[in-house]
């Protein structure tokens, strides 16, 4: 036990609530409440059906992020190649069974609950690779054949979740994956060669899509095209933002969610709800606020004294910059309706359990990051 | 700090410096986030404002409720009946089939209907409701508002549509709505035209009175959701309603006027006010119920119309057009006089016939008449006096005054679809025919036949001309319109034509009246006097008129020979029936004509109904009658 003289004492709980991260739990509280905002005017100034079950949803994660927080990294260490299998299971079930929503299977009703698998994979993908490389020797990080296995565990969701088809959840894997690969030490050639391979696979992967999805991407590069028809959300969603203006059209004035020209105003949509009402300033204090959320996810993975807490942290403020940008460059005709939420914002259960789930293990990380963990099991 | 794995720092490093990377590359992103809300919501802010404020108001029109058309004592003889509609939107076309086949389950549509449904739901832009389904019934209505959860986007509008108290008996004067087709805005910018639920006037009254009596569109600037329903009223900008018509039209006259037509298969009557020109009865049977258009006329009604023999869709008393035959024989007579070719002593021979080259000219009086003057000829109907009188006066002299008594000319009476007839000249023949003007051209048209050819109209407006003494009169359908805001009164009756005169000479006209006075004492149609019983009819009202008997098939000289009557002639071969007669003879008021076609002589078929008009429109005297008039309550 000679590493044992090295190892810091174990630290009391004291401590350990100390650490929290509290300036982020108020950042994270603060979009919430903005969530909570934009969902009580996208019902036209009530709380039902949404805001009030929004409120009530994140005191819920509150609680799961402040518990996971706590649970040793370790423990994540342990759990990752079952979570990540798991949910793989349910990703098959899902394909299989699944009831159909939103034109595509992304949900799976157990008991009363609807759960969509896809945002459990999310998480598992970043466990499961912070746990392989934290395994790894630098030099072997940065050999082909060790990054076949990664390759794997980043595409095997990534093809469930298309068959669904869910072309916003396969991009947010593919690129937080690339993303945990990138910060991992993988070459850089390699990436550059499988960007050119993605280029080659596009004509196949555009015939795999389904109609509507091509739909989207063509409406996407082209909006006029069909102004009344698949173009019609991008085309309502800009002149919501756009007439917002400056300071906006003021608290439960925004025209185009009240009288629902907005499709999805409660969910994809909440942005543009939002920043209808509230303006440019609006849209950026709430930028502002994602934006707090990522520096603190950076420094808190720059201070992690083991490798496995830094991709995990990395991986999460990387999965919450997709969310972000995914969602928001969408509403403003910057991306294809690919139907990513706004975390935190977006009503709905499972993206606000797994994206407060995510922040809980990033805390964790600050709260344990000086813990020893073992290389190899 | 302590290391507890040898190769860490390494990897921390690289780590460090790639994390930075990705959150260099995600802070770039972020910027152009905050770039693209700066474009939309800065410089672009202008045109989405204009863009989310065109989502968002949406212009509606009210349609103004239609004039509407009363008799000129007041009765009612067009107005506006509540129409409930069903009335659907959709959400840019989706989910049509579905809707389209739920509305059939609670109207059973049919085919066709559903067929219209769907193509003006998926062509509707701009969320404008289309019509599903018009007067509906209560029962209609309450299973409309059981099933609403289930239709979306339909709902009840209350909208008006026309009624037609009198039915048949104005169909032909009143005329109909119908749906605003492309021509109907041709010269017409009004934007309520372009509602689906408005009507435009297609025939009669309806027609020419159209532009006043459609009134004014209202606009009202409503809010409207994604699916064009009105979430509240923004602006509103009242309509005016259409203009109320009195018409001249004495409705209890009418109808006694049509009960005597429809005694035949098929007639036409036109009684005139010669001082005013009012029309104050005008039937043409057999006519149509107006109403089976404003609900909507079915595809095998509208085909039994357009098929019959009489065509009941045809205003026989300004289209139908007819030789006038001896009714003509007036204007010869004035063109005579006027063109000094006879003196008002002139005695013209007639032995039964007159020759032109080889052609045999017959007098309808077998023996002939003998020496005549122009009240004896008119009188006896003689019609070797008038052959002669027309040579001696000229096709010319003829022809202007034809045209002067309103032959050959579209009158002023307005109404859609009026004939002008054929007033021959040599002009006329050489333009249509490309052959010079003959003699026994002359010869024919001196007697009303050849190409002559008048309307009912025309026959009134020119005994009316020569009853007023020759005051170019014009027949007129309109008595007063106004707002509903005025009030609506008929002008104070009037006893001296205020048309100007058509120069005549004075005593010529007096001759013709005079000759027109000897036909009912003496002549042809001294038979009216007295009726069944042998008793003098109604010996206070003193008539005049002309009895007339068109060919309708060229009697040919063997026919001549076998003596074959009208009778044993198919019914479409007979002669059409005509008489002219105003009244009364001392101080003139009313004219009349009557055509009943195929009715085989003038005296005997048409002679009685002109009678009988005449002495009840002389009882009634609606031209100085002043009490009679009922005001309508303005709505």
């Amino acid at each position: 036990m000679s590493l044992a003289l090295d190892a810091p004492a174990p630290i009391g709980f004291g401590e350990k609530i100390w650490r929290i991260n509290w300036g982020l739990v108020l950042v994270l509280t603060a979009i919430a409440g903005i969530g909570v905002v934009a969902l009580y005017s996208a019902a036209g100034g009530r709380f039902e059906p949404w805001a009030a079950r929004h409120a009530v949803r994140y005191g819920a994660a509150f609680g799961l992020m402040l518990v996971v927080a706590m649970i040793h990294p370790k423990v994540w260490l342990s759990l990752a190649w079952p979570i990540y299998i798991v949910s793989m299971l349910l990703l098959v079930a899902v394909d299989v069974v699944g009831k159909i929503g939103m034109g595509a299977q992304r949900w799976l009703v157990v008991g009363p609950m609807q759960i969509q698998p896809s945002e459990i994979a999310k998480v598992a993908v970043i466990l499961v690779l912070a746990r392989y490389y934290h395994g790894l020797r630098k030099e072997e990080a940065s050999k082909f054949l060790y990054t076949l296995p990664p390759l794997a565990v980043i595409l095997a969701p990534v093809a469930l979740v298309m068959v669904q088809p869910d072309l916003g959840t396969a991009m947010m894997v593919l690129l937080g994956g690339g993303a945990l690969l990138f910060v991992a030490g993988v070459r850089l050639w390699m990436f550059l060669a499988a960007g050119i391979a993605a280029i080659g696979c596009l004509p196949i992967a555009w015939s795999f899509m389904h109609e509507y999805q091509r739909k989207r991407v063509l409406t996407f590069l082209d909006p006029d095209r069909d102004p009344l028809g698949a173009g019609y959300h991008i085309t309502q969603s800009k002149i919501a933002i756009g007439s917002g203006g400056l300071f906006g059209k003021g608290f439960l004035k925004g025209t185009q969610s009240s009288l629902n020209f907005l499709p999805e105003k409660q969910t994809d949509f909440i942005f543009t709800t939002f920043v209808e009402e509230w303006g440019m300033a609006g849209a950026m204090v709430l930028l502002f606020l994602f934006a707090l959320v990522l520096v603190w996810g950076f420094s808190i993975s720059l201070r992690s004294q083991h490798h496995f807490g830094r991709l995990v942290a990395l991986g999460v403020t990387a999965m919450m910059f997709l969310y972000v940008f995914i969602n928001t460059a969408m509403v403003m005709g910057l991306l294809p309706v690919v139907g990513v939420p706004l975390p935190l914002v977006s009503n709905g259960g499972t993206a606000m359990v797994s994206v407060m789930f995510a922040c809980g293990l990033l805390i964790g990380v600050n709260v344990y990051r000086d813990a020893q963990l073992p290389l190899r099991r | 700090m302590m290391r507890y794995r040898k190769g860490d720092g390494e990897r921390s490093g690289l780590f460090t410096r790639r994390a930075l990377l990705l959150g260099g590359a995600q802070a770039v992103l972020l910027s152009a986030l905050a770039g693209r809300l700066y474009q939309l919501q800065v410089i672009e802010t202008q045109r989405f404002s204009t863009l989310a404020e065109e989502n968002r108001i949406n212009l509606r029109l009210l349609p103004p409720s239609r004039g509407l058309i009363l008799d000129r004592a007041g009765q009612p003889l067009a107005v506006n009946r509540n129409n409930f509609r069903a009335m659907a939107t959709s959400d840019r076309g989706r989910g049509v089939d579905v809707l389209v086949e739920r509305l059939d389950q609670i109207f059973s549509l049919g085919e066709t209907e559903k067929n219209r449904l769907l193509r003006e739901l998926r062509r509707s832009r701009n969320a404008q409701p289309v019509v599903v389904r018009e007067n509906l019934g209560w029962e209609e209505v309450a299973r409309l508002e059981f099933n609403a959860p289930d239709l979306p986007g339909v709902f009840i509008d209350l909208g008006q549509t026309r009624d037609y108290p009198e039915g048949e008996l104005m169909s032909h004067i009143i005329g109909y709505t119908g749906r605003v087709a492309d021509e109907d805005l041709a010269g017409r910018d009004d934007p309520v035209l372009q509602l689906a639920t408005m009507r435009f006037g297609k025939k009669g009254v309806e027609r020419s009175l159209e532009d006043s009596i459609r009134g004014r569109a209202g606009a009202v600037q409503v809010e409207v959701n994604a699916v064009g329903r009105v979430v509240r009223e923004l602006d509103r900008t009242e309509g005016q309603p259409g203009s109320n018509a009195l018409l001249t039209i004495d409705l209890d006259l009418q109808r006694f006027v049509a009960d005597r037509v429809k005694e035949h298969q098929s007639g036409s009557v036109v009684v005139m006010d010669i001082i005013t020109g009012d029309i104050l009865a005008m039937v043409s049977t057999p006519g149509f119920d107006p109403n089976t258009f404003a609900r909507g006329i079915t595809q095998g009604e509208w085909r039994e119309l357009l098929d019959s023999p009489e065509r009941p869709l045809h205003n026989k008393s300004i289209a139908g057009v007819y030789p006038p035959g001896s009714t003509y024989k007036m204007v010869t007579a004035l063109a005579a006089l006027e063109s000094k070719a006879i003196e008002p002593w002139t005695r013209l021979p007639c032995a039964g016939h007159l020759e032109l080259g080889n052609i045999k000219f017959h007098c309808w009086l077998k023996g002939g008449h003998g020496s005549t003057n122009v009240v004896e000829a008119i009188a006896q109907s003689c019609d070797c006096f008038f052959y002669e009188a027309a040579r001696k006066a000229g096709i010319d002299r003829i022809a202007d005054v034809g045209n002067r008594l309103g032959f050959g000319r579209v009158s002023e009476l307005g109404l859609p679809g009026e004939s002008a007839g054929i007033q021959p000249s040599r002009a006329w023949k050489q333009e249509k025919l490309g052959k010079p003007w003959q003699h026994g051209d002359t010869f024919n048209l001196g007697i009303g036949q050849g190409f002559m050819n008048a309307t009912p109209l025309q026959l009134a407006i020119m005994t009316a001309r020569i009853a007023n003494g020759g005051y170019e009169v014009q027949p007129n359908l309109l008595l007063a319109s106004a707002t509903p805001r005025e009030e609506l009164v008929p002008p104070k009756p009037r006893d001296k034509p205020t048309a100007p005169s058509l120069r005549f000479n004075p005593q010529h006209i007096a001759l013709i009246r005079e000759g027109m006075v000897q036909v009912v004492a003496a002549g042809t149609a001294s038979h009216l006097r007295i009726d069944g019983k042998g008793k003098l009819v109604e010996p206070q009202f003193k008539f005049a008129g002309k009895t007339g008997t068109a060919q309708v098939k060229r009697i040919t000289e063997r026919e001549r020979d076998m003596g074959i009557t009208q009778d044993q002639l198919p019914w479409h071969l007979r002669h059409h029936a005509l008489f002219v007669c105003f009244g009364p003879v001392d101080n003139p008021r009313y004219a009349c004509s009557v055509i009943i076609e195929h009715g085989k002589a003038g005296g005997a078929t048409a002679g009685p109904i002109g009678r009988d008009v005449l002495l009840e429109v002389m009882k009634r005297d609606p031209s100085r009658k002043t009490d009679g008039f009922r005001k309508m309550a303005s709505r």
